[in-house]
């Protein structure tokens, strides 16, 4: 009757041989690629490293008007605005100012990288059904996977550091822009793609006037969701050396510091909120002129 | 009234269209006859359109006329071939669109067509002025040419003023307004209106098809004009094509749907039209015998109830047409006029003056 309450698992020399077989074949692979990924990679690492150092090295006045500037444009509400001065104030007073610029450059870089990459798959999913459906499944693997789960294979490739780190937030963090691109342009009004159709415009004429623009506040719903899953996934990803907001977090837990965890963790709740706040506003800026005014 | 016969603008032949994932398969068996029903119950594939043949005038409204299924968008849709036939020709120019390549295709409607929809189908997130200026911006034109003759149009249309705002701050008159100054400003030879203003409430229904004839006399472009409404059809079209169950069933002018209506169907409809705004006075006059001098005269081509009016103010029982020149053309009685502008005629009675004759 044991087979009954143990469970019949492969025993344990298969299952040491076959975990071992695709370790060594991931690790052979990152030995044979690994640098050439790096090289690739390295626009990506000065434009990082380029965005950590203007928000940290700059004379911290002008970073936080830049930044409420930005809130302001992408919102035009001075709520939103006055909420981000004092958000960043109060970071800055309780000596986070450095550690949440690095935060805040990592997610802006992630997020960007998402989009760069994210919408082309998007766009070439909503052409094809069967792309869509070969892409899908794939989409729900990432978003149900334990993030931290992402940290091995990068940090096999790539080794430790701010880059395999980013890489990590940004494959994380795509899967929704990727979604609503495609939801976004599969939604578009069919008789406004006939009249563009009719007027003969080509397929990229289409995409530029019609697709994208009346796709677009769907996209930004993503790019919303977006940020908040990679400003999630940047603190997780102190643990492979990314610094931030997410390293005096580590500290905490493993030091059992109380207050410094918490300040830390309020400190990525504002920011957060910033981030929300002024992508959504944007994203409802957008789609003004569906509103019918006409009675 | 008469001309002898004039030039042809799109030519449509022999055209079907079998809507399903293998419509070549039944192509046969609809030419052998089958019915829309049986296709559709033992094939599961729809008849959309089965052999049409119309040659639409150049430079006049051809209207197409049907009940809502009965293939009107699809039959439209052919001649931009926003819809592939199964089988057939549609020829404008010397050219067979089914023929063309994609690309030739695109300059075909770039250049030869346009246009109006039933929805508007207005770019939502542009102004007026920038949704008049599409078809102008994807053929590559200056950007201040393009606005030239937008606004040119946007004037012509009557919406002056309005170039900044966006379609939904628009009635839905006025949406279809820009839908047409859209479409002018293509300057095309062919502008094509699917239900163009069927959307819309029936005063400004009427404002927009004066409007439309209005501008035609100008114009002159070959019109194909999509409706359900029989009157709409009457007042707009130089001729007209009724369509039931993807197949013509009548093609003429307006005048001769109202008097000799080739079917049951037909007649149906007929029977609610006021017949004294349609039928012209050269339908009823009798020839000329002798000149009765001093006698009223009315113009050829004016419609019953003008005539009727006319000879009722003067206590007159007879009257003379005359043509263009002043030439007596035939002899009217007022006992006709009247009896033409009450009796609706069907398809039977029709036949039994044939026989008669
Ligand atoms: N893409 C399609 N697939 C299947 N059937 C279609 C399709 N488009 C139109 N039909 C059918 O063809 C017929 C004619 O449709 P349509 O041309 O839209 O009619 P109308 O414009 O006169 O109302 C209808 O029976 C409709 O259901
Ligand atoms: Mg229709």
């Amino acid at each position: 009757m044991e087979w009954l309450i143990e469970f019949p698992a492969m025993d344990r020399d298969s299952l040491t041989a076959f975990k071992k077989a695709i370790d060594f074949a991931f690790r052979d692979f990152t030995r044979a690629y690994g640098d050439a990924f790096e090289t690739a990679l390295l626009p990506v690492k000065w434009f990082m490293f380029w965005m950590e150092d203007l928000l940290t090295e700059s004379p911290w006045p002008l970073v936080l008007l830049g930044i409420a500037f930005i809130a302001w444009l992408a919102s035009r509400s001075l709520k939103i605005t006055l909420g981000v001065i004092i958000t960043l104030l109060l970071i800055g007073y309780f000596d986070m100012w450095e550690d949440t610029m690095k935060t805040i450059a990592m997610t802006v870089v992630a997020t960007l990288l998402a989009i760069i990459v994210g919408i082309p798959i998007g766009i070439v999913m909503a052409r094809s059904n069967k792309v869509q459906t070969m892409i899908n499944p794939v989409l729900d693997v990432m978003q149900t996977m334990p993030s931290f789960v992402y940290l091995i294979p990068v940090v096999m490739l790539l080794g430790i550091g701010r880059v395999p780190g980013l890489i990590a937030v940004m494959v994380y963090a795509i899967p929704p822009i990727i979604r609503l691109t495609n939801l976004g342009i599969r939604l578009v009004d069919k008789d406004v793609l006939e009249a563009a159709d009719a007027f003969g415009s080509s397929s990229w004429q289409r995409l530029k006037n019609v697709q994208m623009p009346l796709a677009l506040p769907t996209i930004m719903a993503g790019v919303n969701q977006t940020i908040m899953m990679a400003l999630a996934m940047v603190v997780v990803a102190s643990m492979i050396g990314v610094p931030g907001l997410g390293l005096p977090v580590l500290k905490a837990i493993s030091n059992q510091y109380f207050t410094l965890g918490v300040l830390n963790g309020l400190a990525i709740v504002g920011i957060a909120i910033i981030f929300d706040r002024a992508s959504q506003a944007y994203g409802k800026r957008l789609q003004k002129h569906l509103e019918v005014v006409h009675g | 009234m008469a001309d002898p016969a004039p030039e042809i603008g799109i030519s449509i032949r022999n055209l079907y269209k079998i809507f399903g994932p293998n419509p070549e398969a039944y192509i046969d068996a609809v030419r052998q006859g089958m019915s829309k029903t049986e296709l559709n119950d033992q094939h599961n594939h729809v008849l959309g359109l089965k052999d049409i043949n119309i040659d639409m005038p150049r430079g006049a409204i051809q209207v197409v006329m049907g009940l809502s299924g009965s293939g009107k968008s699809t039959l439209i849709r052919h001649i931009n071939r926003l819809i592939d036939p199964t089988v057939g020709e549609v020829i404008v120019g010397d050219q067979d669109v089914v023929k063309m390549s994609e690309t030739e295709l695109r300059e075909f409607r770039r250049h030869q067509t346009a246009m109006v929809f039933q929805k508007f189908a207005l770019l939502p997130h542009r102004t007026v002025l920038d949704n008049v200026v599409y078809g102008l911006e994807i053929q590559g034109i200056p950007r201040k040419k393009q606005e030239e003759e937008a606004r040119r149009w946007i004037t012509r249309v009557g919406l002056e003023g309005f170039e900044e705002s966006y379609p939904n701050q628009l009635s839905g008159g006025m949406q279809q307004r820009v839908g047409l100054a859209r479409a002018l400003t293509n300057d095309a030879p062919i502008l094509l209106m699917d239900e163009a203003f069927s959307a819309l409430d029936p005063l400004i229904r009427m404002d927009m098809q004066s409007v439309l004839l209005d501008l035609q006399k100008e114009i002159r472009k070959t019109i194909v004009f999509i409706t359900h409404d029989l009157d709409e059809a009457l007042r707009l079209g130089d001729r007209i094509a009724i369509l039931r169950d993807g197949e013509v069933i009548q093609q003429s002018t307006a005048q001769e749907i109202v008097l000799r209506p080739s079917d049951e169907y037909i007649s149906s409809f007929v029977r609610e039209v006021n017949r004294g705004r349609v039928i012209s006075v050269d339908m009823v006059m009798t020839p000329l015998s002798e000149a009765e001098p001093g006698a009223m005269t009315v113009r050829s081509g004016s419609v019953l109830e003008n005539a009727a009016k006319k000879m009722t103010e003067k206590s007159a029982n007879h009257a003379i047409v005359i043509d263009k020149a002043g030439k007596p053309i035939g002899a009217l009685d007022i006992q006709d006029v009247i009896s033409a502008m009450v009796t609706p005629v069907d398809h039977t009675m029709v036949e039994d003056e044939e026989d008669a004759a």
